[in-house]
């Protein structure tokens, strides 16, 4: 057997463990977004919408908070906006599982790198940014 | 825009998204390319809510592709980690600003990228990648890498490490402001100015492109700019657009169909500029 990379022998199993992280997310993500928009076409299906013009107090599903409390309603717009959830987080919760291979691996410096990323994306989640 | 049934606006949308996620998948561009201008100027949504679903569909393509490649072993994680301090820092930065533009002036820039994008499209790619020397700073954050070829193992050395920074972060500033990927600069930013090879840069750009559109989908959900009304149909038809697409790429000479939708999106590109500069977004 030849001896794949002498200086990060643990990349390849890192990089399966991305790829199947990533796959699951995708999936699952976009299976509960499909469940609620068949429930959400169900029930609203000849209801007149109109985007014309952006309104942010329109949204009723904003916050993380707001979603949870909507599913647990079961409602179907909640519902597709857990799954929007679902989708946003699996690249974040990819950064996470990079951060631990890193780790695994010794690489303090790309644990650095990995934690500097998910601060920038968890200031984002403080919800003060949005004016 | 006037009223329309939640039906018959999904399924426009579920149709236009499909076709969408094929031809981007195909050529390469990101769906938002075409469901911006769809939503906006055939359907009259506003522009804050196509970037809303717009980002959403390009974190599902980028992931769903990403789990594939980075398997392969070509992805070089630690240059899209490296990398990607830049573009979550300015998409977060363009998510939170790109509220205070006006839509038009949103339609006229977003146009231009899409003129870009489509001239990089068409243009002849050069490989400039070496294994020469590389800067201290490639060194030093280990981005030298290598990857897997027909005829083995390929090493490649990372150039000019700053420069690709600086460009990856105006990626990102367009990422937030837009709500696409920006592909097109990412491409510059890794080919021409850190000179990888395409695979890796591709490959590696694709990789990225989910944390950095996670940075400002986060921003953009909480002022309400994601609606699960626009969302589903969008997520839903773009990712099984790419998905077939995918399946048929190695069926289809690419490269000949690539100037013909070089030529759609330079239509749509300049219907996004004509309407904008006459206010009607």
């Amino acid at each position: 057997m030849m001896k794949k990379d002498k200086n990060f022998p643990g990349d390849k199993d890192i990089e399966i463990i991305l790829g199947t992280l990533l796959r699951v997310g995708v999936v699952a993500s976009m299976s509960v977004v499909l469940v609620g928009g068949v429930i959400y076409l169900l029930f609203n299906h000849s209801g007149i919408i109109n985007y014309g013009t952006f309104d942010a107090h329109k949204a009723k599903f904003s916050s993380i908070a707001a979603i949870f409390l909507g599913l647990g309603r079961f409602d179907s717009e909640a519902i597709i906006q857990f799954g929007v959830l679902l989708l946003i987080f699996t690249p974040i919760l990819r950064v996470v599982f990079s951060i631990f291979g890193f780790l695994i691996e010794r690489d303090y410096l790309y644990v650095l790198i990995g934690l500097l990323v998910l601060i920038v994306i968890l200031v984002s989640l403080s919800n003060r940014l949005t004016g | 825009m006037r009223g329309m049934s939640v039906l018959l606006f999904t399924l426009i949308v579920l149709a236009g998204a499909l076709l969408a996620g094929l031809i981007g998948s195909l050529t390469g561009l990101g769906g938002g390319v075409i469901i911006i201008p769809l939503l906006t100027l055939v359907l009259g949504v506003d522009i804050h809510y196509a970037i809303g679903a717009s980002i959403i569909s390009v974190i599902a393509t980028s992931s769903g592709s990403a789990a594939a490649y980075v398997r392969e072993g070509i992805t070089n994680v630690r240059i899209g980690m490296f990398l990607e301090i830049a573009t979550t820092v300015s998409a977060v930065i363009g998510a939170v600003i790109t509220v205070f533009i006006d839509p038009n002036y949103i339609a006229i820039i977003f146009g231009s990228i899409l003129l870009f994008s489509s001239a990089m499209m068409i243009r002849k790619k050069i490989d400039r990648s070496d294994n020469d020397t590389s800067g201290r700073l490639a060194i030093f954050f280990k981005l030298n890498g290598s990857y897997p070829t027909g005829t083995g193992i390929k090493k490649y050395a990372v150039h000019n490490v700053a420069g690709g920074f600086f460009m990856m972060f105006i990626a990102g500033i367009v990422s937030g402001l837009l709500g696409i990927g920006s592909g097109a600069l990412k491409v510059i930013a890794m080919d021409n100015i850190m000179r990888i090879p395409f695979k890796v840069s591709t490959t590696t750009s694709n990789f990225m492109m989910g944390v950095t559109a996670a940075a400002s989908a986060v921003v953009y959900l909480h002022r309400g700019q994601i609606d699960p009304g626009i969302a589903m149909p969008v997520a839903v038809g773009v990712l099984l657009g790419a998905t077939i697409g995918s399946k048929i790429l190695m069926r289809v000479k690419a490269e000949r169909l690539k100037v013909v939708f070089a030529a759609v999106v330079t239509f749509l590109a300049l219907q996004m500029i004509y309407n904008g500069y006459m206010g009607r977004l």
